[in-house]
């Protein structure tokens, strides 16, 4: 693992509670964001991605729970924290963007007063110097004519600059950690293009590490150094972004990339995953990914497999990786020239 | 491929009325779908690309006159769609189906999907009486569900199941043209690629047509015979897969194919950042529409509206609407900015 991490995660674990049951929506979660470096957390619906994200900052309600692990920023578990030091860490230290930044934008305050608001409070500014710093924050995220839109409100906004504004708010504390939940996925792939330049610019800039939670292994690739691949409330594998897209190891990274429709390459068939996520009751007591791998043997599906090193930086959560793989000794998980 | 021209849409136009003033007088028009024309032949998959408010989805409604089309004509296997009376036009809609991306809102919830299928097929009278219930069988395997599953509600299935019921409830009547609106856009990648590759089977098994509307061109590129590319009402561009993949001519067009995020993260590639954002289809720019957004745009953009045509280092269905096009190509015409 790097030495200079800003965050860790340990087994992190989130449920949710109904009527008696228990989802199990983070069940262990554990990965690294280096200093400085973008990390990638990519899965599909329901694999505990944004779940994880949430947690880290504590903004789980009711019925949902933090029931275990560590979040440790600069040294520190925040999961010790209470309410009040938090509050002084969100929008701070760590700030959140979120995908649909209609909902997350309040309607009926101005630009400037919601850009305002966190320099009120984390830095105790007032009304005036509060609006010339959030003049300057928003021409930092590319706004056109910044002194008309700080009187506009959401409405007038179209959906690229309500993102840049929610950027812009993030942002306004210089915060050490970005945490992006699907920063691009509601905009149009122009307007994606210019958030996600934006992103990496201001990352450039202020020396911010970012956590870029995302469904698009396009926008892993092109913006992220290290990525978590999670599958039903874990990380599957973890690799930096390179070697990741090279010599993907886990099944469910490779079905993912198999089934893949890309725009940049003629592909004849597209290989999918079989099957659908299972359901938190038919969910297999052993590996999570058992009952959609074309690998799986009797041993998957009741024995966990743990998260292993296989190389610097890198982890998998396989038991093809091990010494007790009882399946197929040839088995090859991804042939390169396939794909290429 | 045959070539005969299955549905044929000329000079169609889409205008929302914007109600308002003291008399609730129309006082402007939302021009969703301005002027298009495209031929569609039989056993191919053509896709309509763009982003949001470009038309694309408008387009597929106008077709099968969910919306009343403003002007224009439409043309389906020799029939006038536009000129059908309701009772005509529901059973014309037997070979025309359509598949929406919202497999949540596009299912009756109080309907168990054997009634679903039922229903279709009553209506349509594809399939006698007592041989439905062996139909209903069939379409479920097909689309790779338990026959057994007829019998539940739609959500006792999850969103890719759902994509797959919206799928036989199309197939159930037979059609010869499916419009798919964004059907696989509200899946995750592993669920779309069973969807894609089940579509792409059924295509060949029962020689169906699709025109298939989508913003993701990833799923354009693989299920595409054909791309038409639209702008704010308008195609800019349209030709055979691959020459719009390979030698792309409309500036909008390679903006939209450079911005898409590429996974593999050691592809360098030069990115084309379009500045501003889409204008507003009430009072679209004059002249070229894309003109606003255009790092080529020039004075002659603003003014003269460009029309489709084909120019001889392109392929013969290959057609660009732009002024320059030609000197773009040439390299004798630079970026503005």
């Amino acid at each position: 693992m790097q030495s200079e991490s800003i965050l860790k995660v340990k087994d992190l674990k989130t449920s949710f509670f109904d009527e008696g049951n228990e989802i199990k929506a983070v069940d262990g979660v554990t990965f690294d964001v280096p200093q400085g470096k973008t990390l990638g957390i990519v899965g599909e619906s329901g694999s505990g991605k944004s779940i994880s994200a949430l947690s880290i900052l504590q903004l789980i309600d009711e019925p949902g729970k933090i029931i275990g692990g560590e979040v440790i920023f600069k040294g520190k578990n925040l999961l010790e924290n209470s309410d009040k030091e938090m509050r002084k860490i969100r929008g701070n230290q760590i700030s959140m963007i979120f995908q649909e930044p209609m909902t997350s934008l309040n309607p009926t305050q101005t630009v400037g007063q919601q850009i305002r608001e966190a320099y009120k409070t984390h830095q105790g500014i007032g009304k005036k110097e509060g609006n010339k710093k959030a003049i300057e924050m928003l021409k930092t995220v590319g706004i056109p004519s910044p002194e008309r839109r700080i009187d506009q409100y959401p409405f007038e906004l179209s959906g690229g600059m309500r993102q840049r504004v929610m950027i812009a708010m993030a942002l306004a504390c210089k915060p050490e950690l970005l945490i992006a939940d699907e920063p691009t996925t509601a905009l149009d792939v122009t307007i994606q293009a210019q958030i996600i330049e934006l992103i990496k610019e201001l990352q450039k800039d202020l020396g911010m590490s970012v956590i870029m939670i995302t469904h698009d292994l396009g926008v892993i690739a092109e913006t992220c150094d290290y990525v978590a691949v999670m599958y039903g409330g874990k990380v599957v594998e973890y690799r930096d972004v390179i070697t990741l897209f090279k010599d993907p190891k886990h099944p469910y990274t490779v079905g993912l990339l198999n089934s893949l429709p890309r725009h940049d390459i003629e592909q004849e068939e597209l290989i999918p995953i079989k099957g659908t996520v299972p359901s938190p009751d038919e969910m297999p007591a052993g590996c999570r990914f058992a009952s959609r791998c074309p690998f799986a043997t009797e041993h998957c599906f009741v024995n966990l497999p743990e998260l292993i090193d296989i190389e610097e930086n890198g982890q998998i959560r396989c038991w093809i990786y091990t010494d007790e793989w009882d399946g197929d000794q040839e088995v090859k998980v991804y042939e390169p020239e396939r794909t290429s | 491929m045959s070539q005969k021209e299955l549905l044929k849409v000329e000079n169609l136009k889409q205008y929302f009325p914007i109600k308002g003033g003291v008399f609730g007088r129309t006082i402007n028009n939302v021009k969703a779908v301005d002027n298009i024309s495209f031929t569609v032949y039989e056993g191919e998959t053509v896709s309509i690309v763009g982003e949001s408010g470009c038309g694309k989805s408008t387009t597929g409604r106008s077709i099968l006159r969910l919306d009343e089309p403003t002007e224009g004509n439409v043309q389906f296997d020799g029939v006038d769609l536009l000129s059908l009376n309701k009772r005509k036009l529901r059973q014309k809609r037997k070979d025309l189906q359509i598949i929406f991306q919202d497999p949540y809102a596009s299912l009756n919830p109080r309907q168990t999907v054997s009634q679903m299928l039922n229903e279709a097929m009553e209506i349509q009278n594809v399939v006698p009486k007592n041989e439905r219930r062996k139909r209903i069988a069939e379409l479920m395997e097909l689309v790779g569900l338990q026959p057994y599953q007829a019998d539940r509600f739609p959500h006792e299935f999850s969103g890719g199941q759902r994509q797959r019921i919206g799928i036989a409830r199309a197939l159930s009547v037979d059609p010869k043209l499916i419009i798919a609106d964004e059907a696989v856009s509200a899946l995750d990648v592993s669920i779309q690629a069973q969807i894609l590759n089940l579509m792409k089977r059924f295509q060949r098994e029962l020689n169906l047509t699709y025109l298939f509307i989508s913003h993701d061109l990833g799923v354009v590129r693989h299920i595409s015979d054909r791309i038409i590319v639209m702008y704010l009402g308008k195609i800019v561009e349209i030709g055979d897969k691959k020459s719009i993949f390979e030698n792309v001519q409309h500036p909008y067009t390679k903006a939209l194919l450079s911005a898409i995020p590429v996974p593999d993260p050691e592809k360098k590639k030069e990115r084309i950042i379009l500045k501003g954002d889409v204008p507003s289809p009430i009072n679209p720019p004059t002249g070229c529409r894309f003109h606003t957004r255009c790092p080529f745009a020039t004075d002659k953009c603003r003014k003269e509206e460009p029309v489709l045509r084909n120019l001889d280092y392109m392929e013969e269905n290959h057609q660009v609407a732009c002024h320059y096009v030609k000197q773009i190509h040439d390299g004798e015409h630079k970026q503005v900015y």
